[in-house]
């Protein structure tokens, strides 16, 4: 375990109030909730860091953040999740009505480290809720578009009434430089779209494996299937990112309950090297 | 014919690990096939008598299910190859396909190209390699998709 040093405390481990400023829902399952400070702000969220939030009285989980503020955005540290109703706690973050107020940890973990794709294509994929933690990043490249290639975004999904965020969907696909494929696992009447898993889009997608960064978000067994298509294109693994989720707790790498073999992945992920990744997730014990 | 079909194909991976001669071999068994937006290309029960190496546009797999229409299975798009009944008798599509968009193919003659794997064998392990990892992927993308990965616990009748 890399416990040799005193973890970083990142982030207070008492929730800050932040208060629901805006509540839309996604799907029929999952909302966005835009968060605003009621009293000292935390420190500025990355892409693909997370906060733990809580529902007062009930619980806390962790979320990842699925947006970010315009640059020069008065609304500048405001938080977007996307969350969906699973649980006790998650159910009573997706009730919460604009005007209440809900605690904020954070932020927490590893960022999806953007810039570090500046020259190259960048190709994300996302299965599921798995989109918003991605969201970000798509946001963050198209902010400062020349600094990168091309840019392929696929996104998988149960159904089409799954789908999240599905305006920013069409208007990424008519960007352009931006190719967005979108497949379903179960068509409904009238879905005129890809039917499949989300690895099978990636053939079909034009960018340079060669000179290209991965940034892949959703259930871990899409992952890693997504990881493999994109190796056999001829992708790196240390230019694949994934995000890995386990029960992250306090947030900072005290207690120990997100642990993945030497990881602590509150601390040193959600967002890991598939090289260090691979060899820990087909662990069936970790 | 053939060498329009051969410089066709050969823009395509799918068929790159195939030798000039076999290439040549396989293209002679082909020719271009377009159908429109919405036009069927076999039905489920009828003889598979050919397949498609897709160059353009997308199709879909679907099944008749009675007072359903037809369900869409899966959607295949450019320089994936759509059919494999032709493969294995009785010769038979288990399945149907329609044309999504435009779709633009070259359609090869299902017994012509088995009876050169016959005469063949080379050619007919070449073809059999290249068609073994299609029919693999398709399989365990069909597994994936009845793990249900999106659903939550609930949608899947767990607690």
């Amino acid at each position: 375990m890399s416990t040799s040093t005193a973890p970083a405390v990142t982030g207070s481990a008492l929730p800050r109030p932040y208060r629901v400023v805006s509540r839309r829902v996604d799907t029929g399952d999952t909302v966005t909730l835009e968060l605003a400070h009621d009293a000292e702000p935390l420190p500025a969220f990355a892409p693909g860091q997370f906060a733990m939030l809580t529902a007062y009285g009930i619980g806390e989980v962790p979320i990842s953040v699925s947006g970010l503020p315009e640059p020069g955005d008065s609304r500048a540290r405001r938080l977007a999740h996307t969350l969906r109703a699973v649980g006790a706690v998650t159910r009573a973050l997706h009730a919460t009505a604009p005007g209440a107020v809900i605690g904020v940890r954070g932020p927490f973990g590893t960022s999806w480290n953007v810039a570090s794709a500046a020259g190259q294509d960048v190709v994300i994929v996302a299965g599921g809720i798995g989109l918003a933690p991605v969201r970000p990043v798509l946001q963050a490249v198209l902010a400062e578009r020349s600094r990168y290639g091309d840019v392929v975004l696929l996104v998988g999904a149960r159904t089409p009434a799954d789908l999240l965020y599905p305006d920013e969907l069409r208007r990424w696909g008519a960007t352009a430089g931006v190719q967005v494929g979108v497949t379903v696992d179960r068509p409904s009447d009238g879905w005129t779209g890809h039917v499949g898993v989300v690895p099978a889009l990636i053939p079909g997608a034009r960018f340079d494996p060669a000179r290209s960064v991965a940034f892949v978000c959703g259930p871990e067994v899409m992952m890693r299937f997504t990881a493999r298509a994109l190796l056999a294109c001829g992708l790196p693994a240390t230019r694949l990112r994934v995000s890995l989720e386990r029960n992250m707790r306090c947030g900072v790498g005290w207690c120990g309950h997100c642990q993945l073999g030497p990881l602590l992945l509150c601390r040193d992920g959600p967002v890991v090297d598939y090289a260090r990744a691979e060899p820990l997730i087909n662990v069936r014990e970790l | 014919m053939t060498d329009d079909v051969l410089s066709r194909v050969a823009k395509l991976p799918f068929f790159a690990g195939l030798t000039p001669g076999q290439l040549r071999l396989l293209c002679e068994a082909g020719r271009p096939a377009s159908y429109q937006a919405g036009e069927r290309v076999f039905a489920e029960g009828d003889l598979a008598d050919r397949f498609w190496l897709i160059e353009a546009g997308s199709a879909a797999l679907d099944l008749r299910v009675p007072g359903r229409g037809d369900q869409v299975i899966e959607t295949l798009a450019g320089g994936s190859v759509l059919g494999w009944s032709w493969l294995y008798p009785p010769y038979r599509w288990q399945f149907g396909a329609a044309a999504r968009e435009r779709l633009d193919t070259i359609a090869f003659d299902a017994a012509a190209v088995r009876n050169r794997c016959d005469a063949d064998p080379a050619f007919g392990y070449a073809i059999l390699r290249l068609f073994m990892p299609v029919i693999t992927e398709r399989l365990q993308a069909t597994r994936l998709r009845l793990l249900d990965l999106y659903a939550t616990s609930a949608q899947v009748g767990q607690p």
